[in-house]
């Protein structure tokens, strides 16, 4: 958990930074503010019918002006009626809108941020910044900024009446207001604390279950049943002890609340009841003081409860807002998003084809993350149709290569050339819309296994998609599937297994045709058999295609036109199969290991 | 969702509810009492009210019941408390202070009761689904099972703690407010309780029409909220494929279904919320009409007029509110009956007269043929093989040709039916061996890991508690993960898992081989368990391994030919069928499927061999 949430502070810096996303609907909220200021100041007028009624008619024992009396009423309740209809639908819209707003904003600022923030962020954490943090501050803007608005204006109504009618009086009462503000200031504190703590112990019994759950074939195998159960119960029992302790408190709370009520209320009776037998008061007043003091606690109340609740929320903007200032540390230049367009404006017009020649000119590079360099002045030629794998330990750093390629990251030093010209010169969805990517592990979206496979190519017809699958032999993974194309695949891909999984990914990227081909370690999880299959298939694939293979099993890399061998993060041997087993380096050495040829004995 | 038989632990919801609530009964009970003496003190207020407005300041006599007309003359008789009105006004306070105090033990009372239940749903639930059988997993999905363990835990958590409770809290306010004012001017409260059942139907009105609104609109969200996930999770590839656009079109369509549909509500809301302040508003004018009239006609003294505008106040949110309560529990309905669903699920059981046998003997598969359950098609086919105790055996398969399942059926992670064939060890069907002994004498490696959040030091140890330090770095050091694990800041105590670090595959895989090692069973399973570590790793872990298990009955399973060669004897399946056995020379000689992995697996190294030899 982050520092920041530790300490309760009181502080509201973060609402300044959320105005340019109600700007849109200023005139709505300005209008909702009039709108509920005035209704709660109608609410506070109510009991001033009562005064009327008791003074008037009661003690006059006269019904004249009972029709205007009534009337006034009526009148005042229904456009009362109208005014929160009208204020609570603008405040709902105002809410959904700003809602809908930041999601949009923040998910289409996600889709140009580079890997580096993605390689920094949990899913669940970016997941929450998109769905709740914006939902928190929906309810800001609307409904808690409202309370504002209903309870001051409520309280500033009796305020207003109290003074009008009986002022003495009311500065008696009015000195009780600040007391029971610091009381209150003091157990929201408190209970905002428990609160935490509770969200915390919450999150980690459903972690619980998700364990339990997920793991339940290991917890099985281990026959670790038991201390599971036992662990699981000292959270339970930590929440019980905890909620028990935060009931308490609120109880407290609320109690001396309402005891506070019962104490204005003598105190009306008190000095009223004087009053009112010196003839000083009439009756009718003093039931409108009545009125008040039992009313007037709880609008403080609310205001306090929503400052917490405000408090709470300065965390969540923070983020949000973090999350919005965050910059992609590749970005296309403004001139390149001129002439090429940006992520989601493209200008095909002007986009020239890819030809295939890659050229990494003395790139040095280093994760923006990390402090060590992974490559430092490399140099590396592949022209057009060439085919380039790149072996090593797990770990070692296959991925780098192939992750500036694809402008997932830029080189800290010198520059990629992409038939000749800097990759920077054209902007990045150009690239993308070239490169076919399969990874090691692979990602289907839910949806039919038809709509994932155009995922790369939205317009491939049936036929098309039924010849890529055949090409990289995944015909058999259709056969298993009920409804053919048309099956569903699950959420990422949960109803299939991870070598069918790759095996539809493998024909994704096919589909889309693409100049340079990517695989990343593709078929770690399919058997050797299926394996060699696609062996055959990508070497018809990459026929015409500049290819980049990262592998652990060597022997499906044997033919390509150039190995780079990666140790520790860097390239340390390069060239031909036949050429590196020649040099009898650490190629040779990994090769052997991985063959037999240690096992004598078996011979 | 299963069909209720006969045989179900819990056969109504009222059943489980009960069961639930066996402990926190009491304070509910309780609570309900305080409840009761809350609302009473609260109507004796504007009782005292009223007597002051009429007698202490009017000058009304004082019209009280026998018992307190007594205590008034010892007090000094009505004129004393005339020339010290204090004393009143204490006595208001002092009774406020009674429903204060009533009011936090009300509070005290329900929320432990609250607590217990929740602690108790929790307790009971994850107790029981860490003993369902294997295959229960498999038929149910996972985020429904933990929706139903979190949500309707809280569902029905408030249902009995906050819905149950309002409803009885407000049907014990309405009984003695309607007395109380029946006790002073059955007009008046006739003007005020006639509204009651109105405002009631209302809103129960409209909440059974929204309700299912509120439903799809949760749906929306759901749906949202995946599309997000997906994105985020498949970020790589909607950027590899350059598909921005579709994703941002995708979610802002969506974002305007839910938007829209949330804004439709809040409209709907909003009428229903304005319309309600109408039926009350009239009410109160109701109230204080009648009121007015019949003082005018002095059917009424000004403090019973002020005393019933109060119990009308009091009763107005509680009634408002009753409509939405009485709707939201009859969710509570849904909930017990998804929670039944789980706790009506039979447990593992061991056969009756289960024994606990030596681990050490032959494992002998005879005749074994299996199943899924609804899988049209067998995982398994007739197979059977002896593991002759302390020997290595290798299992060769490719993708879905039934090696996991025979581990599987050997933990008895699930049933085989005894005409499908029978498991021994030691000649002793496993069908009859208590399940605890038998998990307990197997080691097994799965090909997925799954690691606990919790520390790397904890998840080695996690099955063998009493496992030293030096134990543990044993293991870790066999694994070949003890230098990762070094490398770590915190070292052993770094965290995985969700709410740790993120472990590689193969760093999982190395983790799980220590906390299996760590067990020292008889009998230890490497299920693909190298799969995602490379070569040299793979070859050091091995050659560790071979010292570490020591007499263990070792059964390899890898479609990679040098981690299987060395086995003392190798099974090829293919499509559930044992079709080939033997050492790996047998093997190679007899020309089939194992001598194809063989040559696919070793032909680069021929063909570099070759040109070694040219150059």
């Amino acid at each position: 958990m982050p520092k920041a949430e530790e300490n309760v502070k009181l502080r509201f810096f973060g609402i300044p930074k959320l105005l340019p996303y109600v700007r849109p609907y200023r005139r709505m909220i300005l209008l909702m503010i009039a709108l509920g200021g005035l209704s709660s100041a109608i609410d506070a007028l109510y009991p001033l019918f009562n005064r009327y009624a008791l003074d008037h008619f009661v003690g006059g024992r006269t019904l004249t002006g009972l029709i205007p009396f009534v009337a006034g009423y009526v009148a005042l309740v229904l456009g009362q009626t109208v005014i929160n209809y009208k204020s609570t639908y603008d405040c709902g819209k105002v809410e959904m809108y700003v809602n809908r707003d930041l999601r949009n904003l923040s998910f289409d600022h996600l889709q140009t941020l580079s890997f580096s923030y993605y390689n920094q962020n949990s899913v669940g954490y970016i997941h929450a910044r998109v769905m709740s943090d914006t939902g928190l501050i929906g309810d800001l803007v609307s409904w808690r900024m409202m309370n504002f608005i209903w309870n001051g204006s409520y309280l500033l109504g009796i305020l207003v009446v109290m003074l009008l009618i009986d002022a003495g009086l009311a500065m008696r009462i009015l000195l009780l207001v600040p007391v029971a503000a610091v009381l209150m200031t003091w157990f929201q504190k408190k209970l905002l604390g428990f609160n935490r703590r509770i969200r915390e112990i919450n999150s980690r019994i459903t972690g619980d279950y998700n364990e339990g759950i997920t793991g339940s074939r290991t917890i099985k195998v281990l026959g670790v049943e038991k201390k599971m159960i036992r662990d699981f119960k000292d959270d339970t029992g930590e929440m019980y002890h905890t909620s028990i302790r935060e009931a308490h408190f609120s109880a407290l709370f609320i109690s001396l609340v309402t005891m506070m009520s019962s104490l204005v209320l003598s105190l009306v009776l008190w000095r009223g009841g004087l009053l009112t037998r010196e003839g000083l008061m009439r009756i009718g007043t003093l039931s409108v003081f009545m009125s008040y003091a039992l009313e007037m606690l709880e609008p403080v109340q609310n205001i306090i409860e929503t400052l917490s609740a405000v408090f709470a929320i300065q965390v969540n903007i923070e983020r949000f807002t973090k999350l919005l200032a965050v910059e992609s540390d590749v970005a296309d230049t403004p001139e390149v998003i001129e002439r090429y367009g940006d992520s989601f404006h493209p200008r095909k017009e002007n986009w020239e084809e890819l030809y295939g020649d890659i050229e990494f000119r003395d790139v040095s590079f280093r994760y923006p993350d990390g402090d060590e360099f992974v490559l430092r002045h490399f140099d590396l030629t592949v022209p057009k149709g060439r085919n380039v794998a790149i072996v090593g330990e797990t770990g070692a750093g296959k991925s780098t290569l192939v992750n500036l390629l694809c402008r997932f990251y830029e080189p800290t030093e010198g520059k990629l050339l992409i038939d000749g010209r800097d990759a920077r010169e054209r902007s990045q969805l150009w690239l993308h819309s070239h490169i076919g990517y399969v990874l090691q592990t692979p990602h289907l979206f839910s949806g039919t296994v038809r709509d994932n496979l155009r995922y790369g190519k939205p317009d491939a017809t049936d036929e098309e998609i039924l010849q890529a699958l055949r090409l990289v032999s995944a015909e058999q993974v259709l056969n298993r599937m009920e409804d053919g194309l048309d099956s569903e695949v699950g959420e990422g891909g949960e109803l299939l297994s991870t070598g069918e999984k790759q095996l539809l990914s493998f024909a994704r990227a096919i589909l889309a045709d693409p100049r340079i081909l990517v695989l990343d370690e593709a078929t770690s999880s399919i058997d050797t058999v299926t394996e060699k299959a696609i062996q055959n298939a990508i070497s018809t694939v990459i026929e015409g295609r500049t290819s980049f293979i990262i592998a652990h099993r060597l022997s499906t890399i044997v033919n390509a036109d150039l190995i780079l061998v990666v140790r520790d993060g860097k390239i340390i041997e390069r060239g031909k199969h036949a050429e590196l087993m020649r040099q009898k380096g650490y190629y040779r050495q990994l090769y052997e290991q991985q063959l037999i040829i240690e096992n004598e004995e078996a011979f | 969702m299963s069909n209720p038989s006969n045989n179900d632990r819990f056969k109504t919801n009222r059943q489980l509810l009960l069961y639930f609530l066996h402990g926190a009964l009491p304070f509910f009970g309780l609570s309900a009492c305080f409840a009761a003496l809350v609302s009473l003190f609260d109507m004796v207020s504007p009782k005292i009210i009223s007597f002051m407005v009429d007698s202490v300041i009017g000058e009304e006599a004082p019209a009280l019941p026998g018992p307190l007309t007594a205590l008034l003359a010892r007090a000094g008789g009505i004129e004393a408390l005339r020339q010290q009105p204090l004393r009143v006004a204490i006595l208001v306070a002092a009774v406020g202070a009674l429903a204060a105090l009533c009011r936090y033990f009300f509070r005290a009372c329900n929320a432990r009761g609250a607590e217990k239940l929740t602690r108790r749903m929790r307790d009971e639930l994850f107790g029981h689904i860490l003993y369902l059988p294997y295959a229960w997993f498999g038929e149910n999905s996972i985020g429904d099972i933990i929706q139903r363990c979190t949500s309707d835990v809280e569902t029905i958590k408030r249902f009995v703690a906050q819905q149950l409770t309002m409803l009885v809290r407000t049907i014990i306010l309405i009984v003695l407010a309607v007395g109380f004012m029946a006790g002073i001017n059955t007009k008046v409260m006739l003007a005020s309780t006639l509204f009651i059942p109105v405002i009631i139907g209302y809103s129960l009105f409209f909440h059974v029409r929204v309700g299912a609104a509120f439903e799809k609109a949760d749906i929306e969200e759901g749906k949202l909220s995946t599309i997000a996930q997906e994105n985020l999770t498949g970020v790589r590839v909607v950027r590899a494929f350059g598909r921005e656009i579709y994703e941002r079109e995708r979610f802002a369509k969506q974002n305007d279904v839910y938007t829209g549909f949330w804004v439709h509500l809040i409209r709907l809301l909003s009428f229903f919320w304005a319309s309600g302040d109408v039926l009350t508003g009239m009410q109160n004018l109701a109230v204080l009409l009648t009121g007015a009239v019949l003082c005018v006609r002095n059917e009424l003294t000004p403090g019973n007029y002020i005393a019933l505008v109060s119990y009308n106040l009091m009763l107005t949110w509680p009634v408002r509110m009753l409509g939405r309560v009485i709707t939201e529990m009859s969710k509570a309905g849904i909930s017990l009956e998804r929670l039944r669903y789980i706790m009506n699920a039979e447990e593992e059981k061991d056969r009756e007269g289960a024994e606990e046998p030596p681990m050490t003997g032959d494992i002998c598969f005879s005749h074994v043929s299996f199943a899924y359950k609804g899988s049209p098609s067998p995982v398994l086919t007739d197979v059977s093989f002896t593991i002759p105790a302390g020997k290595t055996v290798g299992i060769l398969g490719g993708t879905g040709s039934g090696k996991s399942t025979l581990m599987y059926l050997l933990e008895h992670l699930y049933d085989l039916p005894p005409e499908n064939g029978k498991i021994t060890v030691g000649g002793h069907d496993i069908a009859g061996i208590r399940l605890s002994h038998l998990r307990r004498n197997i080691g097994i490696v799965l090909q997925e890991p799954f690691l606990f959040s919790r520390t790397l030091k904890e998840n080695i140890g996690i099955a063998r508690e009493d496992g030293s330090m030096e134990e543990i770095r044993r293991a870790a050091v066999i694994a070949s993960i003890d230098e990762t694990i070094a490398s770590f800041s915190d070292g052993y105590e770094t965290s995985v898992g969700e709410r740790g670090m993120t472990l590689s595959g193969g760093q999982k895989q190395r983790t799980a081989i220590a906390q299996m090692l760590i067990r020292q069973t008889p009998i230890m399973i490497f299920d693909d368990s190298l799969s995602a570590v490379d070569a040299e790793t793979d070859l050091r872990i091995r050659q560790a391994l071979k010292s570490a298990t020591g007499d263990a009955t070792v059964i390899l399973i890898s479609h990679r030919i040098t981690t299987l060669m060395q086995a003392d004897q190798i099974l090829v399946l293919e499509n559930g069928r044992l079709i080939e056995q033997g050492t790996h020379r047998e093997l190679l000689a007899k020309n089939g499927l194992y001598r194809k992995n063989y040559d696919l697996q070793t032909a680069g190294l021929e063909e570099g061999g070759g040109d070694d030899a040219e150059g």
